[in-house]
């Protein structure tokens, strides 16, 4: 099912909850609502529910406006982060419980709910009751609730918060695998962006109820629009160094402040230069040690081991930090004198005032 | 395996320290065992004792002064008036009174049909409306519910009298004479109706508070998750609020039942037990008669007493038979926070 967002709005008295948001999602898509605690992506969610009714605005299924469709007759399933699996029936009843409403046959929701059942792998726990359940078995016996009525929108609000991060890890893998097989357009809220990049064929990045960027998770990693999306996504966070200024020397375009000066691709520089000071972001894997001793030079701040990677903050002439991943083989150990090589290709600006761009617009 | 070994371990901090267990136990139930030892064991075995002698207006005395204990009184000064021990006689005399079926019957009808229409009924009624609007407007409808509760009951009545009064007065005969309804004297018309509606109207609020406060305890998501998995309102209220406010139901109607056995106070002010011979006459309205209100001024303490500890057994038995058929066991099993 297509779903689209027109113009979406969603306040309480003076409180906006959501601001004139404008999104479609394609049939089948897998979408993500990015963004903090309290910036509005599961107002935005409820309202695809029909549990809010919008302000102003509109929101489609497939090209039909179902404003005031209540959500009973929307055909969605919806994960919740609770779960909120009703404590008093067991997993059978619970999972049987949309069918019941719909008035399946009794024989057509044993099968139903078996069928889920074992697909979700909770085939044998159907007489237990929710409070007899660990934290991912009741996701998956949520999951299996908002499955077994084939609904044509997956709705999810935050599922994986609750769940240790290893499970969190295996559940990632499921609900995407099953979304792919079963092809059902989803819509998925959540703050965390790794689970946003993973997941979603397309990221909806959501700040203070505005939609910041609509767009694939590459296309946010590589050209983020916004100086907040750029510090958003990617993990570890983007490297913001504030008083940059380009400058044209000869063919050469130079990025500079008081710690450092950098080359710049033209394609890049020329957008950049006379713009006066503006923020120059860089990603800690664009930055790398340098063996010939040519390039930025800073002592080792702080070193915070990763596993696989050390992520090392270097303290630059100036105020300025950036971090970067390091061998851990290195074995650099804070105070240490070292120099760095910035892959200038990977390079993004951003105006300091209006906090866009000046590379993508 | 693992949890076989933290079994073990339970049972063996639980073997370990019964005896400090039960003494800090004891400790923090002291004050409500001394509370309800003063005002329910040590009333109830008086109401017993007494209700075993003749104690009466004729035979007045201190009712402890009977048998070999009368000359102990005198010679203490202690009056000790006609007072015998009667041993069942009075139980004998209650259960042998001709109005005794007909008292029994009213009871059971005003309390059952007080209870189901409105302690209970309507109380969840108005719970259920006031949580579905608006929170503000809800607070105020149930705070206006309240007035009758705080109102002094003689007042309270004195209205209801003043609303079902005889022709040519009455508010209800006002109201109804234009439209072509006969005035006439409602209290003696429909007796029942006013007996229930005014215990019922203030009984309500209590079971509207309880149980608001239950459905406003409900978390949001299951209400939500219900909606979209198709539920309508009413579905909602059936299959996941009424399974989920089921321990203060059963409080409610319990507690209820108990208090609405017990009171009698406006009947006594509305209709005094009639009109007419005991037509609403309720059993601890018949215990107040015989013991504190007779018609011929003698009034018959012993005997009264005896109504009085018959409703505390029927009182016990019905607590009993909610708790079994309420599971009571189960709804105040340990939560299994863990497994959360």
């Amino acid at each position: 099912m297509r779903v689209e967002l027109r113009h979406l709005s969603k306040r309480w008295g003076n409180v906006v909850g959501v601001d004139n948001i404008s999104l479609e999602v394609k049939d089948g898509e897998f979408v993500a609502l990015l963004g903090p605690s309290g910036c509005g992506k599961t107002t935005t969610l409820l309202m695809i529910a029909g549990i809010y009714k919008p302000t102003s605005g509109e929101i489609l299924f497939d090209g039909r406006v179902v404003n005031h469709i209540p959500p009973k007759d929307r055909n969605i399933g919806m994960v919740f982060q609770s779960y909120a699996l009703y404590p008093h029936m067991t997993v059978f009843e619970n999972i049987a419980y949309p069918l019941k409403l719909q008035k399946v046959p009794k024989e057509e929701q044993r099968r139903r709910v078996q069928h889920v059942a074992d697909m979700m792998g909770i085939g044998h726990l159907l007489d237990r009751k929710p409070g007899q359940l660990s934290g991912g078995q009741q996701q998956r016996v949520a999951l299996g609730r908002a499955l077994v009525k084939d609904p044509k929108l997956l709705l999810f609000d935050e599922p994986l918060s609750n769940l240790d991060a290893r499970l969190r890890l295996t559940m990632r893998g499921e609900i995407k695998r099953r979304q792919m097989e079963l092809g059902i357009t989803s819509i998925y809220v959540t703050h965390d962006q790794v689970e946003a990049m993973t997941m979603a064929d397309r990221i909806a990045v959501i700040k203070d109820g505005k939609l910041q960027a609509y767009d694939t998770p590459d296309e946010l990693y590589e050209r983020p629009r916004t100086l907040f999306i750029a510090g958003f996504i990617g993990n570890p966070p983007m490297n913001l160094i504030k008083n940059v200024e380009v400058v044209v020397e000869g063919e050469r375009y130079i990025a500079r402040n008081e710690a450092f000066c950098l080359e710049v691709p033209a394609e890049r520089g020329k957008k950049v230069v006379g713009q006066g000071k503006v923020i120059l972001g860089i990603r800690p894997e664009d930055i790398s040690l340098a063996d010939d001793g040519e390039g930025v030079r800073g002592e080792v701040y702080v070193v915070e081991p990763l596993g696989r990677d050390d992520l090392v903050n270097v303290q630059l002439p100036g105020d300025t930090f950036v971090h970067f991943l390091a061998d851990p083989a290195l074995r650099l150990k804070p105070g240490m004198p070292v120099t760095l090589r910035f892959n200038t290709e990977k390079a993004q600006f951003f105006d300091p005032h209006t906090e866009r761009s000046l590379l993508w617009q | 395996m693992e949890a076989v070994v933290q079994e073990q371990a339970v049972e063996a901090v639980a073997r370990r320290r019964p005896a400090r267990v039960s003494l800090e136990a004891f400790t923090f139930m002291s004050p409500t065992m001394l509370l309800v030892t003063l005002f329910f064991f040590v009333p109830v075995l008086l109401l017993l004792w007494i209700s075993l002698t003749n104690l009466s207006s004729n035979t007045f005395g201190n009712p402890l002064c009977v048998g070999g204990a009368r000359e102990v009184c005198e010679a203490l000064g202690i009056r000790a008036g006609g007072v015998e021990f009667v041993g069942l006689s009075n139980y004998r005399r209650l259960f042998a009174d001709r109005f005794f079926p007909k008292i029994l019957r009213n009871t059971l009808f005003y309390v059952f049909s007080t209870l189901a229409l409105f302690n209970v009924g309507l109380a969840l009624v108005l719970a259920l409306l006031t949580t579905h609007i608006e929170r503000r407007v809800g607070f105020l409808f149930r705070a206006i519910w309240l007035l009758p509760r705080i109102t002094p009951s003689v007042i309270y009545i004195m209205m209801w009298k003043r609303i079902a009064a005889d022709a040519p007065f009455g508010i209800l005969n006002q109201f109804l004479m234009p439209v072509g309804v006969e005035p006439r004297f409602w209290l003696k018309e429909a007796p029942w109706l006013f007996v229930i509606v005014t215990n019922g109207f203030v009984g309500a609020s209590f079971g509207m508070l309880i149980f608001s406060s239950a459905i406003e305890s409900i978390p949001r998501d299951y209400i939500m998750a219900a909606k979209v998995d198709g539920a309508t309102t009413l579905q909602i209220i059936r299959t996941i609020i009424i399974p989920l406010i089921k321990w203060p139901l059963l409080f409610v109607t319990t507690y209820q039942t108990l208090s609405l056995l017990a009171s009698f106070e406006y009947i006594l002010l509305l209709t005094n037990g009639g009109p007419g011979l005991y037509r609403t006459e309720v059993w601890s309205l018949t215990a107040y008669h015989r013991a504190l209100q007779t018609y011929f001024g003698n009034n018959q303490w012993g005997y009264g007493a005896a109504w009085g500890f018959v409703l505390v057994v029927i009182g016990i038995i019905f607590s009993v038979i909610y708790l079994r058929v309420f599971r009571f066991n189960e709804l105040v099993q340990e939560p299994k926070i863990d497994a959360l």
